[in-house]
Parts: structure tokens; C-alpha cells; sequence
């Protein structure tokens, strides 16, 4: 599904990613971890095409193809989808719009018919309830005047729209209290395939007791200093980053 | 005089020319005025940012120089709003009666030419003509008075409320080349009436011509009157729009200014709060590009106690165009409990775009609250990434974000069809599916 290669990247000339080599295959849960400042959202951002960071070397190869090559908007339409830390508020666009538009667009480019809005909204609805959201929601501007947990299931409810095979889950779980937290990790859940892969990039090992990973990889210094299984992440909750960074060093 | 010469000696034929009484008077006295006041320059602190030589330099016909033309009704309709409205239209400057749709009108509407009402109506249209919109208030509105003779002429009666709007719809096609136009129209809403007018603009080529347009408004005690202006002149014409309105006692007036057309354009809003308890709000979206300059000048005038007035100006400014927006309000020492709010946000879309924008508030009264804001921004780099991300191409996310940031300045219209159809054009603007 997903190789990175030697992976490097940097930001206004500062390198924030120094040599990532990871692989995900179809059908697994990878969780990413690390201290503040390691590079991990970085990493989501820079798979998702943001255009502020620059590719300094390494290549990522997304189903055999060159994902660095490809238009932020060409990658997600190839099934790749950020859940953004931040989301952002789109005042004056309705999520209804939104998300139709953005359906279509995928829908488009794979050769479909568009959908009109009353095939939509049937669509919509069964995955509004995927993530316990009222369908007033729909005629709301697009995270304006969102919670902090609402931003946070809209992502989610937007990846269950949209269908991804790769889904990369930026800090999802930051600011969610454990109710919000739960709704989020069963839509994370539902959603999962044999033909699917997630990526989560979390701080914290809570969101890990809901969503299983298959393998755990520890970032720092912008490179992966630490690879494996779940029990990688109760070691890091019980004995926090301190001991495998002066490991590393 | 500096300016404009040629356009004074033409003034002066035209107001000596064949007229009924109250237009002969009005033409009269704007030939005078624009003998002494001429074009405005930029030294004219209201014309600072806008160089009108263009205008005073060109040499055009009045309309009423050549033999009226029609066109196939077919062409308005993309211009009608799904057309089933009362409807005046003007061909090259001139009043078209056929194209007119003035059949269906409720009793209690006057909705009349200009020409047919100063002999008809001499006494009611007289006692009203030119005393808002005065001969003498700048060159443009002294030389629309010294042409005096196209217009319209609605008067609502009290207390009659019309939900359906008035379209005053003004068409030039290729044989409006070179050609000037000076509507005048004189709208009157009578005590506790309400009604909407809308008064197009639409340019059916790219032809030089010039519009030189005035609305004149007076909002009776009660009274709601609502005047949506679509300037969507050609690209090559140039365009000034004055409205003057005089407010009653608790009426309200508003105005909605969508601007896209022409090389260069001035709009004006001029309101005086002249009765207690009244307000106005004057709105508008300006989108400009290519190297488009677009002018927009409002002047609210508080005179009396507990007045309101509510304005939001919005623009989207691409290539080397060139905005300008400069809001007047002016409170007199005896409109104490003034409510004034004033806002101007424009989007630059590209790094040779262009806003002048300058509030200007004048206040005399010690009682009042006051306020204005004034940002000027690119779009959202951030939310582009993430309509992006979600697979929505560049040119719909860019046309999304455009739309989302006028969304709010237009749904302010009170109609529904209006609404709907300046969004599909907003969101066509830059996108090169529509031509203006």
C-alpha cells in the first residue's frame, strides 16, 4: 500500500524529516508516536501534499506509484486521506455542500456518475450516524463555530464518506475526552478493510486502547528510532519517551 | 472648467432641446452646473482614486441622438431572474416598450417612462424630480440633469406592500457603440409601503458606451424600500451609478450593489436619515479583474435621533484591477443615539491586485456609537490545502472559498431568486465560464 523511503523534508530551509523508511501494508493499523517536535504530523502532512514542506530527498511510493509527484487533490481522489489535527472552518460552505463536492470530485475522477444531493443525503446519513452526529450538522458551515470534539467526528464522518484505502489520522485523539474519543475510534473501527490501511499519528498510547495498532513506530529527530507491536506503546504510557531517546542517542 | 467641454456644449443643446415642463427645468439647471463644475479630478478629495479622464476625454453621442433599436426577447433572458416580473427595459439608452412587461401590475403601482410621466403626471413627478439627486451635487449627477429624458417614474402607494421586484433592466448591445446614456429614475414609496426595485446594468457586447445612470428615492414615513443594482456592463464601458435617496421617519432603504462590469465604474450611495427612528443598509459585492477599476462611495447622513445605518462591502480582486470603496457617515449634533456600523473586506487574489479602502466617519453628536472595520486579505492558503485534501480540484476549491467568503454579504438579499442567481455568478466570476 504504502512505502517510504529514506524520507527527508524540510520547512522554510529547516529539515523536519531526516530519512523515514516505513512500509504499510493493506489491511494494518500503523501508530505512530512520538515527543513534540519529532516530525510525526509533519510526516501526515507531507503524505497528504501539503505545499509548505519541502521534499529534500527519499521517495514514497503510494500502490506502486510516486505519491510526491501527484497534486494534493490527485492523491486524496487515489484514496489517501488526512484527518487533519486543526481542522479547518470553511464559513459560508455547508458541510452538505462540502462533502457532496468532494464525493463527486473523487467519484469524477474514477470515471462515475456524480451523485445528485437527495442520493447523497441518504448516503450521508447512515454515515452520521457512524459518529453519533445530528443531520442538522449538514446545513452548518464547515467546522465554523465546531467544538473541539464535532471538528474532530467531522474528520471522521468525512473518511467515511470519502472511503479511503489509506487513511492517515493526524492527532485525532488530542483535546477529545473519553466519550468523543470513543465515538472516534469506533468510526476509525467501522471503517476498517482488508483492502484498507491506517496510519495514526498520536501523542498519547489512550487512543491505542481503541484502535489496535499492528505495528507501533517511535519518531524522533525526525527519524524512526523504534519499531514494534503493541506493547511498544504500554511501555512508552508507563515509562514515557526519555529512556528510548538516550537510547537512541 | 477644465474638463469636459465638448460634454458641456452637448449639455446645452440637449437642455434647450423640445421637453416637457419639469424635465426642461432639471435640464436646465444641470447644463448650468456641469458649465462650473466640469468632470471631477483626483484633486476632488471624493474622486481621489478614481482618474475619470477616460470619461472626459472620450467623445460619445447621446442616446437620444439616434433612432431607437429593439433586440429579440430571447436575449434578455439570461438578464430577467427567471423573468415573470414587472419589467422596464432600455435598448442603447433608450426606453423600449414592446420588451416591457407593465401589464400585471397591482393597483396601487405607478410604474411609468420618465418622458409619458412629466406630461402626465407633471405635478406629483415634479414636485420630487432633481430634489434628491440635485443638478448641482457633482458633474455626473449635474450632466445625467442636463440629459434628462430616459427614466422610469414608480410611485407605491401607502400602504401597499409588493413582494413581486420592479426590474428596471438597461440592455446595450454592438449599436450602442460610442453612444452615452443618462437614466434617471425616481422612485417614491409612500407612507408604510414596501417594495423592491431592481435596476440592471448588462452589457450584450464589448463596445465602448457609457452609462451614467441616477436613482433618485425618496422612503416615505414607514415605508421598506429595497434597490438591488446589477452592474454588468461590457468590459470596454464605462459606468457611473448614483442613488440619492431622502428617508421618513422610521422607513428603511436598502441598497445592494453587485458590481462586475465595465473598464471603469463609480458607484455612488447616498442616503439622508431625515426622520426618526429610521435606517438604511447599503451592501455590496464588488469583483473586478483584468485591469478593471471599480469605485464604490457611500454617504450616510444622520440627521435626526435613533437612526441606524448598516453597511458591508465585500470584493474579490484579481489580476491588475483597481477597488476602491470610501464609506461616509456623517452625524449632525442632533442625531444623538446613532447606531452606525460599517465594514469593508476585500480578498486580493493576485499580487497586482488593488483596494483603496477609507472609512470616513464624521461625527457631531456625543451619544452615539460608531463603529467600522476594514480588512484586506488572500484567500486562505490553509483551507485550500484541506478542500484539496479532500479531493476537490483547484479550480472548485478556489471557486468555493471565493463563494463562501461573498455567501454572507449576498444572502443579506431579501429575495431568494436574487440570491441564487448572484451566487452562480459569483461563483462563475474568475473561472472564465461567464463573461462578466
Amino acid at each position: 500500500m504504502l512505502q517510504i523511503n529514506d524520507l527527508h523534508a524540510a520547512i522554510d530551509g529547516k529539515p523536519i524529516l531526516k530519512g523515514i523508511t516505513l512500509t504499510v501494508n493493506a489491511g494494518e493499523v500503523h501508530a505512530v508516536m512520538g515527543p513534540n517536535g519529532s516530525g510525526k504530523s509533519t510526516l501526515a502532512q507531507v503524505l497528504a501534499g501539503h505545499p509548505a514542506y519541502e521534499i529534500t530527498g527519499g521517495e514514497v511510493l503510494y500502490k506502486g506509484e510516486n505519491l510526491l509527484e501527484m497534486d494534493p487533490e490527485v492523491r486524496a481522489q487515489s484514496g489517501v486521506f488526512l484527518a487533519f489535527q486543526y481542522p479547518v472552518e470553511i464559513p459560508g460552505v455547508t458541510n452538505a455542500y462540502f462533502l457532496r463536492a468532494a464525493y463527486n470530485e473523487i467519484r469524477k475522477a474514477k470515471g462515475l456518475e456524480e451523485v445528485d444531493p437527495m442520493e447523497f443525503l441518504d448516503l450521508v446519513e447512515e454515515k452520521l450516524k457512524l459518529v453519533d452526529m445530528d443531520v442538522s450538522m449538514l446545513n452548518r458551515s464547515v467546522n465554523a463555530g465546531f467544538s473541539g470534539g464535532e471538528k474532530k467526528r467531522n474528520e471522521i464522518l468525512q473518511m467515511a464518506v470519502l472511503q479511503p484505502s489509506l487513511a492517515i489520522l493526524d492527532e485525532t485523539d488530542s483535546g477529545l475526552d473519553i466519550d468523543a474519543l470513543r465515538i472516534v475510534a469506533e468510526g476509525v473501527n467501522a471503517l476498517k478493510r482488508p483492502d484498507n490501511a491506517t496510519i495514526v499519528v498520536t501523542h498519547y498510547q489512550r487512543l491505542l486502547n481503541y484502535i489496535v495498532p499492528d505495528q507501533v513506530h517511535v519518531l524522533a529527530g525526525g527519524r524512526i528510532i523504534k519499531s514494534g507491536d503493541k506493547s511498544l506503546a504500554l511501555e512508552l504510557e508507563a515509562r514515557g519517551y526519555d529512556w528510548l531517546l538516550e537510547t537512541a542517542a | 472648467m477644465t474638463t469636459g467641454l465638448r460634454f458641456a456644449e452637448q449639455a446645452v443643446a440637449a437642455s434647450v432641446a423640445d421637453a416637457p415642463g419639469s424635465l426642461k427645468g432639471l435640464r436646465a439647471a444641470g447644463a448650468e452646473a456641469f458649465k462650473t463644475l466640469g468632470f471631477p479630478t483626483t484633486r476632488n478629495e471624493d474622486w481621489h482614486y478614481t482618474n475619470v479622464s477616460a470619461i472626459a476625454t472620450a467623445q460619445y453621442t447621446p442616446a437620444a441622438d439616434v433612432a431607437p433599436v429593439s433586440l429579440d426577447a430571447a436575449a434578455l433572458e439570461p438578464y430577467t431572474f427567471g423573468g415573470t416580473w414587472p419589467l422596464v427595459v432600455f435598448v442603447n439608452g433608450r426606453f423600449n416598450a414592446e420588451l416591457s412587461r407593465l401589464d400585471a401590475l397591482p393597483a396601487g403601482i405607478t410604474v411609468r417612462s420618465l418622458a409619458d410621466a412629466s406630461v402626465d403626471d407633471a405635478d406629483a413627478l415634479g414636485a420630487v424630480l432633481g430634489t434628491a439627486a440635485t443638478a448641482d451635487r457633482d458633474g455626473f449627477t449635474a450632466l445625467n440633469a442636463a440629459f434628462a429624458g430616459e427614466g422610469t417614474y414608480i410611485r407605491v402607494a401607502k400602504e401597499m406592500v409588493i413582494d413581486t421586484p420592479i426590474h428596471l433592466l438597461h440592455v446595450t448591445d454592438a449599436r450602442g457603440e460610442g453612444l452615452m446614456s443618462h437614466p434617471r429614475h425616481v422612485l417614491v414609496a409612500e407612507r408604510h409601503a414596501k417594495a423592491m426595485v431592481v435596476e440592471s446594468h448588462i452589457g450584450l457586447a464589448n463596445v465602448p458606451y457609457f452609462t451614467n445612470a441616477v436613482v433618485e428615492a425618496f422612503v416615505e414615513d414607514g415605508a421598506t424600500l429595497q434597490l438591488i443594482r446589477v452592474q454588468r456592463e461590457a468590459r470596454t464601458a464605462h459606468h457611473v451609478g448614483t442613488v440619492e435617496a431622502r428617508q421618513g421617519r422610521d422607513s428603511h432603504f436598502v441598497t445592494f450593489t453587485f458590481q462586475t462590469g465595465a473598464a471603469l465604474s463609480r458607484s455612488n450611495v447616498y442616503t439622508v436619515l431625515d426622520g426618526e427612528g429610521c435606517g438604511c443598509t447599503i451592501n455590496g459585492l464588488y469583483m473586478l479583474d483584468g485591469e478593471q477599476h471599480g469605485d464604490h462611495q457611500t454617504r450616510v447622513e444622520h440627521v435626526k435621533e435613533n437612526c441606524f445605518s448598516r453597511e458591508a462591502y465585500k470584493g474579490l480582486i484579481d489580476d491588475s484591477a483597481h477597488g476602491v470603496f470610501n464609506g461616509k457617515v456623517y452625524v449632525h449634533p442632533e442625531a444623538q443615539k446613532t447606531d452606525g456600523k460599517q465594514t469593508n473586506h476585500t480578498l486580493l487574489l493576485s499580487e497586482k491586485a488593488q483596494i483603496d479602502t477609507k472609512p470616513q466617519l464624521e461625527i457631531f453628536a456625543d451619544d452615539v456609537k460608531c463603529t467600522h472595520g476594514a480588512t484586506v486579505g488572500r484567500i486562505d492558503e490553509t483551507a485550500l490545502f484541506y478542500l484539496k485534501s479532500r479531493g476537490v480540484g483547484k479550480v472548485l476549491a478556489r471557486q468555493l472559498l471565493m463563494y463562501a467568503f461573498a455567501a454572507d454579504v449576498l444572502e443579506t438579499i431579501e429575495h431568494p431568486v436574487i440570491v441564487d442567481a448572484l451566487e452562480k455568478l459569483t461563483v462563475e466570476r474568475f473561472t472564465g465560464s461567464a463573461n462578466h
